[in-house]
């Protein structure tokens, strides 16, 4: 996503409401004020220790002046432009953006529902047509309204029915009513088992669902320090945990236990000085405590946000490519679905389990931030023989790193919204290609 | 003696209600509820028609119905298939195998009626 681009905006509305002055601004972020001007109207782009002074001068996070609530914004108005099958103009797309924010992210978010619809209308097609415990349980409640009308209509039918024959087909209604009743029942308890909901604009899969409880609560992930067993649980019984569904809950377990762990290597207080220290380096981490590249990942990126650290997202995928886990950070969004874009170093370290593979990563936009990635893939059961092996990927992007730090790819979002006509590794033409 | 009707399904209280319908209408109603010995039951005693439910103990109606029109002495006995499951691959699944008709359950007790006697010859 070109989350740049909005943050300009950020910059110069969050200043407009304090009542600052942009002169004053620039003079304690020891810039210009024509500099800043030209930030605040998307000419410049910026990020690492500069976002970092402003956001403290503004009284923000670097996050909240980059991410927002509008992520992926600009990749959204590209996908609806793209359904849309009359011209767009799509090389308007980011002033748009940057103008019309509020506009912007309603083009966007109704994008995004029609997406989450669509997913859900497949799958419940799907289901529907292929689920035999659904086609059971159908087929119950079929045979049941089946008994009854043929049972009600002998006794409406006005012919004489002998009253041994009446207290008998009484007798089967009122059993087969019951039996509907109960049969009905089950067939609403399936339909709305955990993971099932029935709001359009919740997340489509449990692991969605659990990214989402996450990135509400960044600091869960934190307080690891003493008896992680015991905060794990004291976690899971808490509340809002309470009121997830039991499969996200067991996603969320799972990853809880996971920070524990990594937790247990990399002690937050110790591993936030040394990630300063370091400027986040993960090779230096991982050699300091004696850890897993990944742990270090891990806990790299769900750090609470520091002016000290560049922003950080993070993903893991599994070999089929999908994203079980998914940070964004400033220009940094990849599809859950499978139509990422395979350049990324996530899946270029599939290829060689084991291997750190470090590449800066280069997106379309121009003002899109430059993304350092570090990325491992490692097996998770290497230790058993015949058996599949179980791996996963799993990338840290730093945002907006100094250049030349490692060599770069050419990378994108997915294909659909690509302008990159002559990328070998295009799966697909881009839509709207024209405007784009 | 009126005709005979052999009736393969396994819900009971459906069997109760089909067999008193037709019985009223003048045919002798046989049941039989596995799909396993249906066979041997047609068999044993052959009727004028089956009604034959599709979803049953044993073994699926669509099967007992292959091996009807398989046999030279059933090929041609008229058969009604019934189903929860009005799908159309189901439909044609039927047709092609050689059913005579195929009803849709939750049917209303006339159009059961009516087929029976059109099946039989006297509609």
């Amino acid at each position: 996503m070109d989350g740049q681009v909005f943050v300009g905006s950020r910059i110069r509305q969050r200043r407009i409401d304090l009542g600052l002055r942009q002169a004053d601004v620039a003079a304690n972020a020891e810039i210009s004020a024509s500099y800043l001007n030209l930030i605040e109207h998307n000419k410049r782009r910026i990020g690492g220790k500069l976002l970092a002074r402003l956001a403290d001068i503004l009284g923000a996070s670097p996050d909240a002046l980059t991410l927002g609530g509008d992520a992926g914004v600009l990749d959204g108005m590209r996908t609806a432009a793209s359904r849309y099958g009359r011209p767009v103009e799509m090389d308007r797309a980011e002033d748009i953006a940057a103008r019309f924010p509020g506009w912007s992210a309603l083009i966007a978010d109704q994008e995004a529902q029609i997406s989450t619809l669509e997913r859900e209308v497949q799958a419940l097609s799907d289901r529907m047509g292929h689920d035999p415990a659904l086609a059971d349980a159908l087929h119950d409640v079929i045979s049941s309204v089946t008994a009854i009308r043929a049972t009600a209509g002998i006794l409406v039918s006005g012919d004489r029915v002998d009253e041994d024959w009446q207290q008998r087909f009484h007798a089967n209604l009122h059993a087969d009513s019951q039996r509907l009743t109960e049969q009905s029942k089950s067939l609403v308890a399936y339909l709305d088992q955990p993971g099932q909901s029935k709001d359009p604009r919740a997340t489509y899969s449990v692991l969605e669902a659990a990214e989402q409880f996450i990135a509400k609560r960044a600091d869960i992930f934190l307080a690891f320090d003493e008896d992680p067993n015991a905060q794990v649980e004291s976690i899971m019984t808490s509340q809002d945990v309470s009121a997830l569904s039991d499969d996200v809950q067991k996603i969320l377990r799972r990853r809880l236990m996971q920070q524990a762990a990594d937790a247990a290597k990399l002690p937050f207080e110790d591993f936030l000085e040394a990630a300063v220290a370091c400027d986040a380096d993960p090779a230096i981490l991982a050699d300091q405590f004696h850890a897993e590249l990944p742990q270090v990942f891990r806990r790299l990126a769900y750090l609470p946000n520091d002016n000290r650290l560049p922003p950080r997202g993070l993903a893991v995928c599994d070999m089929a490519g999908v994203m079980t886990v998914l940070k964004p950070t400033l220009g940094f969004r990849l599809n859950r679905r499978s139509d990422s874009c395979p350049l990324w170093p996530l899946f270029s370290a599939l290829r060689q389990i084991g291997q750190p593979v470090r590449q800066e990563v280069v997106l379309p936009s121009a003002t899109a931030p430059r993304l350092l990635c570090f990325a491992q893939a490692e097996a998770m059961n290497a230790k058993h023989f015949d058996t599949p092996l179980q791996v996963e990927s799993t990338m840290l992007v730093i945002a907006d790193p100094r250049p030349g730090l490692a060599p770069e790819v050419l990378a994108g979002t997915s294909c659909r919204i690509c302008p990159r006509q002559d990328c070998p590794s295009r799966r697909e033409p881009a839509l709207m290609h024209e405007f784009l | 003696m009126g005709r005979r009707v052999l009736l393969i399904e396994d819900e009971p209280n459906i069997i109760e209600a089909i067999s008193f319908i037709l019985s009223r209408d003048g045919w002798t109603v046989h049941t039989h509820e596995d799909g396993s010995t249906a066979i041997d039951k047609v068999r044993a005693a052959p009727p004028d028609m089956v009604i034959l439910d599709v979803m049953l103990p044993g073994r699926s109606g669509f099967d007992i119905l292959r091996d009807l029109r398989e046999s030279a002495e059933t090929a041609d006995l008229p058969v009604m298939m019934l189903t929860a499951r009005g799908q159309s691959k189901d439909r044609d699944l039927a047709e092609r195998l050689g059913a005579n008709h195929f009803m849709t359950k939750p049917f209303s007790n006339q159009d059961v009626r009516d087929q029976v006697r059109l099946m039989m010859g006297e509609g």
